[in-house]
């Protein structure tokens, strides 16, 4: 649906993009991650033909953006909920919006029920919440009825109701057969929502993986035995295990699955307390990946 | 057309605006229907009513002079020989001084009867003009230069009037010939002087006014003589358009084939004075309401990065500028049309209502000048879009568009003498304020012709050509940008 290859682009000396290449599928939720400043914006606003990349292209269903008639109803998107004229209503925005696109009033009125917003659609935008603004900015993503939905950060300053309502709305549009892309800095927010993970750090991909292959990267198959034995990692080693103390009268072990592992230990009859594979969440994998690739980190106060 | 359809949503779903181009029509009613000016005309009965004379072309003209003269049948021929011109210059009662009011005349006529606004070809010398043809008022040609006394001489031969003049009575030089339609076979002819009034500006502190007083001429006339098959009858004398009450105007005296003939007013087109123009006085406060109008409609879309859902909804950017210019531009050109028409008609009515002798202008004139307004508001506001589009921040766009639009013509009206008023209404924006010039301005009458008094230096349209230049430019060069920006 959107296809992005080799993008580059810079700002003056900054390289916001360096070769970005990835593709979003139909009928997942991707997730869109990096640290700030890695360039999710920057790519979405050259897939949108606002910002002219240096080289490389980004293409909406095989064409560029700036060909397609009626962009929208190929491809919704969400840059900034912020962008609004605060002394329209909701309804007005979104009419004109409509309008653009050869559609009328009564698919404005569709998705406003459909973002909850039906309620205040004839009040001053410049008074909603980021929240509602949000809701605001769906709304117009989805006026075309598009078969690909690309938006940026949509979680911010949602309460957590409204990311609940989010993470459903997500997982149902994809549901539809549509192609979701969104981005945010937080990992978490997207657990349990994105099928699928691009992660980005200093205008490159850094891993392009759905959620189990990441998960499973992140955790190594190791496994956590408790013991109070001392010659526990020599008899493991032994069998064929790297093992690594973990200093609370634990050992993290790789290399053997779990039952090989507990059928060692029961055979040189060795007690355990504990055995348990070790759970990575996709936070964990986030921070693993984008290590490297964070441009302002905190200084260690070590 | 849909970018079209959604720019106009846009536009009309902020109240601000819509509330703007209201105020902007306002103003100008407010202006134009206010009472600002009264006049004595009417208001002392019948008697004072002002009655325009009107020339054979339908314009409005001046015609008061003093008429020596006798009828003469079929075709013929006169001269004479002016040997002096004098005159003297009314600064208020009982303050006279010598001087000659630069269009003073002093000459020959043939005129198709005694009507004021009647044809006429004349040919004559001037305080400081030199010899000069004149016919139905608004004509005007230069004879030969030089100065001192001069030979004058006219003939008819059918519909065909020519003029000639000579330094020594011996050789003669053509100044001109004109056909004056629907002669009549007898016309009368003779010697004609008058002198209109003086004119000078006058600056006092930061403001300009015009102030000046009648004049007279005296001319001295030798060897009338008439020839080619016209024999002379009786002169006798006429004060055409009513005799001078300013001044005890001599009665003419005669001395043998020569005459001394005093005279004052004027043969010729109507000159500077208050006009249609003045009811439309508002205009630059509904100019500087669209100039924000304009330039804010643009910048508002970079204050908050909505201009990036715009381009994201239309990507072909020059489209976006384009609707956005057509739809500001043809809001302000109606409410400027609608508002600019009702105080034509009605402005003219209550300044008339007020005693005020209004210049008059035609139809058509007053057409143009309602479709001017709208012009002059629509192209403005879009050059004011233009700007908003090239320096993006409101501020900057809205004080720029208001210093290059309407700053000009505020200077022009209020603060410059008239010369550099319209030095700087010919290349500046504001130039475009000449479609709402009423009555045409004449080299031949010597009037302050100010800006303020709704006379601009460039013709209607070429005052709009070069506010439309303006716009070209800006709006250009915002489109470039916009091409190439990323937003």
């Amino acid at each position: 649906m959107i296809s992005v290859s080799g993008v580059r682009k810079r700002y003056g000396g900054a390289v916001a993009l360096d070769g970005m290449t990835f593709d979003v599928r139909a009928g997942q939720v991707t997730g869109f991650v990096g640290p700030n400043g890695a360039g999710k914006s920057t790519t979405m606003r050259v897939i949108l033909g606002l910002d002219a990349a240096d080289s490389g292209e980004a293409l909406v269903e095989g064409k560029r953006y700036r060909e397609l008639t009626d962009p929208m109803r190929h491809l919704g998107s969400l840059l900034d909920a912020g962008a609004l004229q605060p002394s329209r209503t909701a309804r007005n925005h979104l009419l004109w919006l409509a309008h653009s696109q050869g559609l009328g009033a009564r698919r404005v009125d569709e998705v406003l029920e459909q973002t909850g917003l039906g309620g205040v659609a004839r009040r001053r935008a410049g008074g909603f919440s980021l929240g509602m603004r949000q809701r605001l900015g769906i709304a117009a993503a989805l006026l075309g009825d598009p078969p690909a939905l690309m938006l940026d950060e949509p979680f911010n300053g949602m309460d957590p109701e409204g990311i609940i309502w989010m993470r459903g709305f997500l997982r149902s549009l994809a549901g539809q057969g549509r192609a979701v892309l969104v981005s945010s800095h937080l990992m978490g927010e997207l657990q349990g929502t994105a099928d699928h993970v691009i992660v980005i750090g200093r205008g490159r991909v850094i891993a392009d993986a759905t959620v189990a292959e990441l998960l499973r990267s992140a955790s190594g198959g190791r496994i956590t035995v408790r013991t109070q034995a001392p010659e526990a990692p020599e008899i493991l080693a032994a069998a064929g295990a790297a093992v690594v103390p973990t200093g609370d009268g634990g050992l993290s072990i790789a290399g053997l699955p779990a039952e090989a592992i507990a059928g060692v230990l029961q055979r040189h009859h060795v007690a355990f307390s504990e055995l348990a594979a070790h759970r990575a969440t996709l936070e964990d994998a986030y921070l693993e990946l984008t290590r490297d690739a964070v441009d302002y980190r905190a200084e260690d106060p070590r | 057309m849909s970018i079209l359809h959604a720019e106009w949503t846009k536009f009309r779903s902020v109240r601000g605006w819509v509330l703007g181009l209201a105020a902007a029509a306002g103003l100008i009613l407010l202006f134009g229907l206010a009472p600002g000016m009264s006049g004595s005309c009417g208001k002392h009965g019948p008697a004072s009513a002002c009655t325009p004379t009107i020339g054979p072309g339908g314009e409005q003209v001046k015609d008061r002079f003093t008429f020596v003269h006798q009828p003469l049948a079929g075709d013929g021929s006169v001269s004479v020989r002016v040997t002096s011109l004098t005159g003297s210059i009314f600064d208020g009662p009982g303050a006279e001084r010598p001087g000659l009011a630069p269009w003073a005349k002093a000459g020959l006529m043939i005129k198709s009867g005694l009507t004021p606004g009647s044809a006429y070809a004349s040919v004559l010398l001037t305080g400081s003009h030199g010899v000069r043809m004149q016919w139905d008022y608004t004509h005007d040609k230069a004879g030969p230069s030089g100065f001192g006394p001069q030979w004058l001489r006219l003939s008819r031969t059918g519909e065909i009037v020519t003029t000639a003049s000579s330094t020594d009575g011996v050789t003669w030089t053509e100044i001109g010939a004109t056909r004056l339609a629907g002669l009549p076979a007898t016309t009368e002819v003779g010697l004609f002087v008058t002198a209109p009034e003086y004119t000078s500006e006058m600056h006092q502190g930061l403001l300009n006014g015009s102030q000046g007083g009648p004049t007279q001429a005296t001319g001295a006339f030798e060897q009338l003589t008439t020839g080619d098959g016209w024999t002379g009858a009786a002169w006798h004398t006429d004060w055409i358009g009513g005799r001078p009450d300013w001044t005890e105007l001599p009665d003419p005296q005669q001395q043998g084939a020569g005459f001394r003939v005093a005279g004052s007013g004027d043969v010729g087109p109507a000159g500077a004075g208050v006009s249609v123009t003045q009811t439309l006085v508002g205009t630059f406060t509904g100019l500087i309401a669209v100039v924000v109008l304009g330039a804010v409609a643009m910048s508002t879309e970079y204050r908050r990065g909505l201009i990036r859902t715009t381009f994201a909804a239309a990507p072909r950017r020059l489209r976006v500028l384009a609707a956005k210019a057509a739809v500001i531009g043809g809001a302000t050109f109606g409410i400027g049309v609608v508002a600019s028409a009702i105080v034509v008609v009605f402005g003219q009515r209550i300044l008339r209502a007020n005693g005020v002798a209004l210049l008059q202008s035609s139809a058509t004139t007053q057409v143009r000048i309602v479709a001017g307004t709208g012009a002059l508001l629509a192209v403005s506001a879009v050059l004011a879009l233009g700007l908003g589009a090239l320096l993006k921040r409101s501020v900057t766009a809205v004080t720029v568009a208001i210093v290059v639009i309407v700053l000009p013509y505020l200077l022009a009206v209020i603060v410059l003498p008239v010369e550099a008023a319209r030095r700087l209404l010919t290349f500046t924006p504001a130039a475009a304020f000449a479609l709402q010039q009423a009555v045409k301005q004449y080299p031949q009458v010597d009037d302050v012709y100010a800006p303020s008094a709704g006379y601009f230096p460039l013709a209607p349209w070429a005052g709009l050509a070069v506010l439309i230049g303006w716009t070209v430019v800006i709006l250009g060069a915002a489109a470039l940008l916009l091409r190439r920006r990323d937003v």
